[in-house]
């Protein structure tokens, strides 16, 4: 079956391949018409033909003409993969998986053997006149947000005709963000280049702002500066700007806790609700864990031209694959075990042997990649120290909304109201006429259902594999019992505390030393609340 | 088929008397394959290999482990999914004196380190490697590194009443955290690869055929006193609380026994006896590492004694014997299909064996009597 849907991914893009082929030729030829096309045209020429020495007043005659066409020209020359075709003597980009774009349209081109190719060379002159012409490029560019960016990567290496070109180019900013940069871009040369002590204070001051590690990098060297006032005042700027830097490390690490909190939330809710209503533990939870990220990855290899779309077909396929084959062990195997909890989690583990091998033999042992959606890609800048990963957050916010979701299920619904009841007292809720075989089964499936959709989540975090769900079941009993049995709430508590936890203890102890802690404090936890956190209260002996 | 039935079904109505037929057909097979290794011909059809020596020798020792697991299941209802820790944890002692004998034969030569140390570049041996070269000192730590543990745990547990599916899941996530800590190689002991490489016990070559079938021999005689000494001990007035405890804790409580300290002592007992068995296991196997405590391994054990009948000793002994022997030809024919046929095992047995193996030979009109239901016990409660 998989072997069927990849061939026929590759006839497909075979003859898509083929037809569009002629096309890119087709509009070169109508842009070249255009006047300074056509000069560009010949400088690129000369760019083949050049030695290396001509190069450099090429390429800058080239950057005085066209300007943010060029960049990636220029970009591609910079890491040395801008060819030229021998025959036509067309500039032509090279990119990691041998595809070709023409450097100056970046319209993509028909393959041409290697042997057809000749590479443009490059020395180190020109390697560090490229990065500046790059600058160049960009500092001049139209968005606020690329000049910013520009700014930022040229306060490693600011020379003085960078920092004359920044100074030339602050007088005409506008935008408030990019003039700070630029004030302190010029600061740092400040205080690196010139002896007035005035002068090297001000900068100082400016500096004090910026978590940027150049500025750290400077401040340093300014600790032991001839220029007393200035040591100080550069002592005072580093202490000011560590003691942030320490803050942000503390947000970030937090964050981290926060991201393995949300996933042991979203793992251990489904069983936190079997566990309260049935009282047993069903050990191939983890595996309804797998299920749920295997689905995602089938998921993307029927679509893989929408993978951006892929996550809201898989949650809903997710939920219902998981789900039914929750219903369907709770109907066949958990049912008829009722009231022997221990055999129940034998039988469980059973099953999930078999599911872990059945996988095994579908998809093979081998960990596969599920691809993460463009918009789930990346990273949020908080500022230089601080940037949070937008899958993380994405799945923070997920795991709360599938737990306020279930809330809501269990405090509005029928169904919620059942379950409740059932896990309040089982006997009590038979007697007022609840079915409680219907209720077992559809809270068993609820639960495994939650967590395929955890099983989504996780996808986007770590690798999919057969054992994927094992290394989750001890870890999400555990948030279990450290919540209490029947309370949500503490289910959340207890996700999140754990996994601040762990993430705090892991710098100091290392990651394995950290989640034995973490184990042993949960051991020595139920010792003092043997029912966890928020214990359901009752009346019942034991 | 009438003898068997004979062992029993005597078993279950009074037990113990079935314990001397059992553990003396066991010795005298025991015996007679050690005498077809070592007496008869190598081309006689009836030679028995070393290498069935050896296997025959793990499965008495898995047998040994099921025999804990099920002292305390069968016996107390308490299910641990990690004594495959104690299992390990004996292991471990017993590899520290194996790998102290080694002395400087080992590959860097150090007469005092063990290779892997020497790798990592330490000077000297840490403190808790210190006395293990002396094999009494060694076969101590087997009893009490594991006994010690188990005492600490149970105390824990069965004090604060932590019972059922809360104990089970407890237990395996100790197994758990083991196997994490003794994979680190900052713990000193081999990290992932573990202790192996051994050459001598007590100066006997341990790859030579006489020291196997000694070895063996000594397993099979361990497994039948631990066998006859536990059937005692449950006969015993100590072993009647137990079952009393299994079958209702709180009333055990409310007649005024300290329910947890029978549990804690019967799981120190129980942990020992596993610490023996991997004691043993060791030696005969040549390797002991981490992977001895993941918590696969330790509920494996569980679903031996499940198969086999728990609450009957001679059930845990038969189920490991018998699932390891399947394991053995299984995975030579079709490696894929084993985890298929275990958790198919688990279903199966729970859904329909509940009293496993033995259980079925039991069903005899009349005979089928559990020993639950003592008539002393529920004149008491």
């Amino acid at each position: 079956m998989r072997t069927l849907t990849s061939l026929f991914c590759c006839l497909w893009l075979l003859t898509t391949a083929a037809v569009a082929e002629p096309l890119p030729g087709e509009i070169e030829a109508t842009e070249i018409t255009a006047p300074v096309e056509i000069t560009t045209e010949v400088l690129l020429q000369q760019l083949t033909e050049a030695k290396l020495k001509d190069t450099q007043d090429i390429l800058e005659q080239l950057e005085a003409k066209a300007g943010e066409q060029l960049l990636p020209l220029f970009r591609s020359l910079l890491n040395g993969n801008l060819y030229y075709v021998k025959e036509s003597a067309q500039v032509v980009i090279v990119n990691d998986d041998d595809s070709l774009l023409d450097a100056l349209t970046g319209n993509a081109m028909a393959a041409v053997p290697s042997s057809e190719l000749k590479k443009i060379r490059v020395n180190n002159t020109l390697r560090s006149y490229l990065r500046g012409a790059i600058a160049r490029i960009q500092l001049t560019a139209t968005n606020p947000e690329r000049r910013l960016q520009a700014v930022r990567s040229l306060l490693s290496e600011l020379d003085a005709p960078t920092v004359e070109l920044i100074a030339n180019l602050r007088q005409q900013e506008t935008d408030a963000d990019v003039q700070s940069i630029m004030d302190l871009a010029l600061a740092l040369d400040v205080v690196r280049t010139q002896t007035d002590t005035a002068s090297r204070l001000s900068a100082i001051q400016i500096m004090q702002d910026s978590l940027e590690s150049e500025v750290r990098i400077v401040l340093n060297q300014a600790v032991t500066d001839s220029d007393k006032q200035v040591q100080a005042a550069a002592k005072k700027a580093l202490a000011a700007i560590e003691q942030r830097v320490e803050m942000f490390a503390f947000i970030d690490q937090l964050f981290f806790g926060l991201s393995l909190g949300s996933v042991l939330l979203l793992a251990a809710i489904g069983l936190a609700i079997t566990f309260g209503v049935m009282g047993v533990i069903n050990m191939a939870h983890g595996e309804m864990i797998m299920l749920g990220a295997y689905t995602t990855y089938v998921v993307q290899l029927l679509m893989p031209e929408l993978i951006d779309y892929s996550l809201w077909v898989a949650i809903p396929l997710a939920f219902i694959v998981s789900g039914s084959v929750g219903m369907l062990i709770q109907r066949f195997v958990i049912r008829y075990l009722h009231g022997r909890p221990l055999e129940t989690l034998l039988a469980t583990f059973g099953i999930s042997l078999v599911l872990q091998q059945l996988v095994r033999t579908i998809f093979s042992p081998l960990n596969r990649q599920v691809a993460t959606p463009e918009w789930m890609s990346g990273s949020l800048e908080i500022n230089p120290v601080l940037s949070l990963t937008l899958n993380r957050l994405y799945i923070l916010a997920f795991a709360l909304l599938v737990f306020f979701a279930l809330q809501l299920i269990l405090k509005k619904t029928n169904l919620g109201l059942n379950v409740r009841a059932v896990s309040q007292n089982r006997d009590m809720a038979k007697a007022m006429g609840i079915r409680t075989d219907w209720v077992d089964a559809l809270t068993f499936g609820l639960g495994s259902g939650i967590a395929g959709i955890a099983g989504v989540a996780l996808s986007q975090l770590t690798n999919v594999g057969p054992n994927l769900g094992q290394a989750y079941i001890i870890d999400s009993f555990m948030v279990v019992v450290f919540g209490g049995v029947g309370n949500l709430l503490g289910t959340l508590v207890a996700a999140f505390s754990l996994g601040i936890a762990n993430k705090f203890l892991e710098p100091v102890t290392g990651a394995v030393l950290a989640s034995i802690l973490v184990l042993v404090f949960i051991i020595l936890f139920i010792q003092k609340r043997p029912k966890g956190l928020f214990p359901q209260k009752g009346r019942a002996a034991e | 088929m009438n003898l068997i039935e004979k062992i029993f079904s005597i078993g279950r109505e009074q037990p113990g008397s079935s314990t001397m037929p059992f553990v003396v057909i066991l010795g005298a097979l025991c015996i007679l394959a050690s005498a077809a290794n070592l007496l008869v011909p190598v081309d006689s059809p009836l030679h028995v290999s070393t290498y069935t020596i050896t296997l025959l020798g793990k499965y008495l020792c898995y047998a040994m482990l099921a025999l804990a697991v099920d002292i305390i299941w069968g016996y107390c209802g308490i299910l641990s999914l990690g004594h495959g820790a104690f299992f390990a944890l004996g292991g471990y002692a017993m590899g520290m004196y194996l790998m102290r004998q080694i002395g400087d034969r080992g590959v860097y030569g150090n007469p005092e380190l063990p290779d892997f140390m020497v790798f990592l570049n330490w000077t000297e041996l840490p403190w808790y490697w210190q006395g293990m070269d002396q094999f009494w000192f060694a076969m101590l730590m087997v009893l009490l590194i594991p006994g010690l543990l188990a005492f600490v745990f149970g105390w824990l547990a069965f004090r604060s009443r932590v019972t059922g599916v809360y104990l089970s899941i407890m237990t395996q996530a100790m197994t758990y955290a083991l196997m994490l800590a003794f994979f680190r190689n900052e713990m000193g002991f081999g990290g992932n690869n573990g202790l192996t490489d051994f050459k001598d016990l007590m100066g006997f070559d341990l790859q030579s055929d006489t020291t196997r079938v000694v070895l063996f021999l000594t397993t099979a005689l361990m497994l039948g006193l631990i066998f006859i000494l536990s059937k005692l001990i449950l006969r015993s007035r100590f072993g009647k609380v137990i079952v009393a405890i299994r079958d209702g804790e709180s009333r055990a409580r409310f007649i005024g026994y300290h329910t947890e300290r029978y549990k804690v002592w019967l799981f120190v007992y129980s942990a020992m006896i596993a610490a023996v068995a991997g004691a043993l296991y060791v030696p005969q196997v040549g390797i002991i590492n981490p992977g001895e405590f993941s918590p696969l391994n330790s509920i494996e054990v569980v679903v031996w004694v499940a198969v086999g009948g728990r609450g009957t000793l001679i059930g845990a002994v038969i189920g490991a014997l018998l699932v390891n022997y399947a394991k053995t030809r299984f995975t030579a024919i079709m490696p894929e299909g084993w985890l298929f046929a275990l958790g198919a095992l688990f279903v199966l047995v729970t859904l329909f064996l509940p009293k496993g193996l033995v259980g079925l030979f039991s069903r005899r009109p009349g005979k089928a009597k559990p020993i639950t239901a003592e008539p002393a016990k529920e004149e008491r409660a």
